[in-house]
């Protein structure tokens, strides 16, 4: 399953998707697959699941908090593929967001295959470039799976367009030179970059969909970035709704929905 | 240097930063997109630099004037006569701030400087490379940002003292195990927000292209000084070299100048902590798997699910569970051996180095003491008295003073130590 059709009906529908981040594990195993599956049902068109990680170089403190409590309760490899497939079996596309080295150690064909077998859509690497991925770009070919590398506002347009041939669902966009957190305001950056990067689809004649991430918490952020963006990404925003609420998951769930709903109608009308 | 091709050798890096090629290669560059173009001016920068006669005589000025260099090659004769061979002490700790890391820092800030930037930052563990960092800084004139882990900061905290003397903001890093690795995220977080106006002092020959071969080049005056001292003196290259290896950068700096003499054997000591049969150690290359950390792909001590493992050491500057990819491929080819070395040994090594020459050597260093006397008894038994072998002594024990007086229990003014004859 790949995430392109969603984008192509939100296309279709003149909005933007909206694709909602949680890291698996996080509150707990199963907490956190109750959590996406609120996101689901709240709007979120396309689910990112992150794979904890002992060394997340891109990702901020409200992130690394949430993994952390997921690594530290035990959360392994396996119960992130659990995840996707739980998740996945609602029907939304579900896409693993790793960092390399627990693909590596788990072995990239084996970490492919059993991915497919979960339902998963693909993969989102945030330290790994398709230059230095062609293990990856095999696996996922041969196993018909989303290769989504990300651009950032300091991608020449050699790697612009390197990278946006190499990706199948959509493109990151990274919005910020940053780690991830929720932002007052949205990047100026994101725009140029959004432009840019829709050029050198343009050229190659893909049509594939940029999706933007980094920062976005608030509706009126998400109407903005969807204005010019085809799927605007939310990771942190959804996991501080949960962490400001450690001992009323109740609560914590409500939030989430309640956040969820809002990003999903700024994504529908715009700025 | 290695646009020189006097400074070339058979075991450098592909134009990608690949050991040993693409296949089944060590090192690389894994990481984020947004530092890619970062890497690349680097790289770029440090080609033409190296290519630069003006450069590189600069760089040699301010090694030999401020950086107290070349260091000198001594002959230690009383350990020489424990051990029944000759062994020779490359003094890097006698270099300016106390450690080899000055050579690279001096190295990096020059090219900053070339570059146009005007903030650096820089991790450390032990606190060398931090202070040698915010030398540099205050050296060139540049903004100076140190990341150590908070367990760090507080077992080294003379040498916070001192990089706050120097200038630099010092953050203490709370996240993972608040120890090296984590800082080194947190330095690239903050470069990943900074890139274009920072430059990041990184502190070993790790890390993704092209730190590990720039590193070793600002590094590798230590072979060459140590090379052209023991052929002067002696007419003759040592039999063996070695060094403590953490992430790998003061060991590299020496090795790069053997790497194509095959009849030098080659050594680095890892630290083992309590053993390498017990979970507290930071033998990487020992016991580590192959696995990508901090940009790079090399041996990392991690579990079934590639989530790093927490290294220890008694030596912060060698708790470090990776370690440089050239290594690992030095490794894996065989050219150079690497052993584990316990606390206990490296501090036994502290102490008889201490009482037989009268220098006290870093934690670091005293795991290449130790592992190259074990090593030159072997040695001395194979080739007798004439045998070599040259170690270098990373840095000076002063940082670590805290850690020996713990260690030993000393302080007492009425204690009477061993004779170190008997």
């Amino acid at each position: 399953m790949s995430t392109r059709p969603v984008f192509d009906k939100a296309r279709g529908e003149g909005r933007a998707a909206l694709v909602g981040y949680l890291p698996a594990g996080f509150p707990d195993v199963p907490g956190g697959i109750d959590a996406i599956k609120v996101m689901v049902d709240s709007g979120c068109d396309v689910i990112e699941i992150g794979l904890p990680y002992t060394d997340p170089v891109m990702d901020g403190p409200t992130i690394q908090a949430a993994a952390l409590q997921a690594l530290d309760n035990g959360c392994r490899t396996a119960d992130v593929l659990r995840t996707v497939e739980a998740v996945a079996a609602t029907g939304t596309p579900t896409l693993v967001m790793t960092y390399w080295n627990p693909v590596e150690a788990y072995g990239v064909e084996r970490f492919a295959t059993d991915l497919a077998a979960a339902g998963g859509a693909g993969l989102i690497t945030p330290d790994l470039t398709p230059d230095f991925a062609p293990e990856w770009i095999a696996a996922a070919d041969a196993h018909d799976l989303d290769k989504v590398f990300l651009v950032a506002p300091s991608s020449t347009e050699d790697r612009v367009a390197m990278t946006t041939a190499a990706c199948r669902g959509f493109v990151y966009a990274t919005a910020v030179m940053g780690v991830t957190g929720a932002r007052s305001t949205t990047s100026d950056l994101a725009g140029p970059l959004v432009a840019r990067t829709k050029a050198a689809i343009e050229a190659q004649g893909t049509g594939l969909p940029v999706g933007v991430g980094l920062g976005v918490s608030t509706g009126d952020q998400a109407a903005e970035v969807g204005s010019y963006a085809d799927g605007v990404i939310v990771g942190s925003a959804f996991v501080r709704a949960l962490l400001d609420h450690p001992d009323d998951r109740a609560a914590g769930l409500r939030a989430l929905g309640a956040l969820v709903e809002e990003l999903a109608e700024g994504v529908r009308r715009r700025a | 240097m290695t646009t020189h091709p006097e400074h070339t050798t058979s075991f450098d890096a592909d134009a990608r930063g690949w050991f040993g090629g693409p296949e089944t290669g060590w090192g690389g560059r894994f990481m984020p997109e947004a530092l890619i173009a970062a890497l690349d001016e680097l790289t770029v920068a440090w080609h033409e630099a190296m290519a630069d006669p003006s450069f590189v005589e600069e760089f040699d000025t301010i090694l030999r004037e401020y950086g107290g260099l070349p260091s000198p090659l001594y002959y230690a004769e009383r350990l020489s006569e424990k051990v029944g061979c000759r062994i020779l002490l490359k003094r890097e700790d006698l270099n300016h701030t106390g450690a080899h890391k000055i050579r690279n820092v001096l190295g990096q800030a020059l090219l900053t400087k070339r570059m146009g930037k005007t903030r650096v930052i820089a991790e450390t563990g032990a606190g060398q490379h931090g202070v040698a960092s915010a030398t540099a800084a205050a050296y060139f004139g540049l903004d100076c940002t140190v990341y150590m882990g908070a367990v760090d900061t507080r077992r080294q905290a003379l040498n916070v003292a001192r990089m706050h003397l120097l200038g630099a903001k010092v953050v203490p890093v709370e996240a993972g195990s608040a120890t090296l690795k984590d800082a080194i995220n947190e330095a690239l977080r903050d470069w990943v927000s900074s890139v274009d106006h920072t430059a990041y002092l990184f502190g070993t020959a790790a890390g993704p292209h092209p730190f590990p071969s720039m590193v070793r080049d600002f590094t590798r005056g230590i072979g060459d000084e140590a090379r052209a001292q023991c052929l002067e003196r002696y007419g003759v290259l040592p039999d063996a070299i070695a060094a403590c290896v953490g992430g790998g950068s003061n060991a590299i700096g020496l090795f790069a100048a053997f790497l194509d003499d095959p009849e030098v054997a080659i050594y680095g000591f890892e630290a083992a902590g309590d053993g390498v049969d017990t979970p507290r150690h930071a033998a990487t290359l020992h016991s580590g798997a192959r696995g990508v950390l901090h940009g790079a792909r090399t041996f990392v001590l991690q579990d079934d699910d590639g989530q790093t493992i927490e290294s220890h050491s008694i030596s912060a500057g060698l708790d470090y569970p990776g370690v440089g990819p050239q290594h690992a491929h030095l490794s894996a080819t065989g050219r150079a051996t690497y052993l584990p070395v316990t606390d206990a040994e490296a501090m036994d090594a502290l102490q008889l180095l201490s009482r037989t020459e009268g220098i006290i050597p870093a934690i670091e260093s005293s795991h290449a003491i130790a592992g190259a006397l074990r090593v030159a008894a072997e040695l001395a038994e194979e080739k007798g008295p004439d045998a070599t072998m040259l170690i270098n002594l990373s840095g000076r024990g002063d940082k670590d003073m805290g850690t020996v007086v713990e260690w030993f229990g000393l302080g007492d003014p009425d204690e009477v130590t061993e004779d170190p004859a008997k």
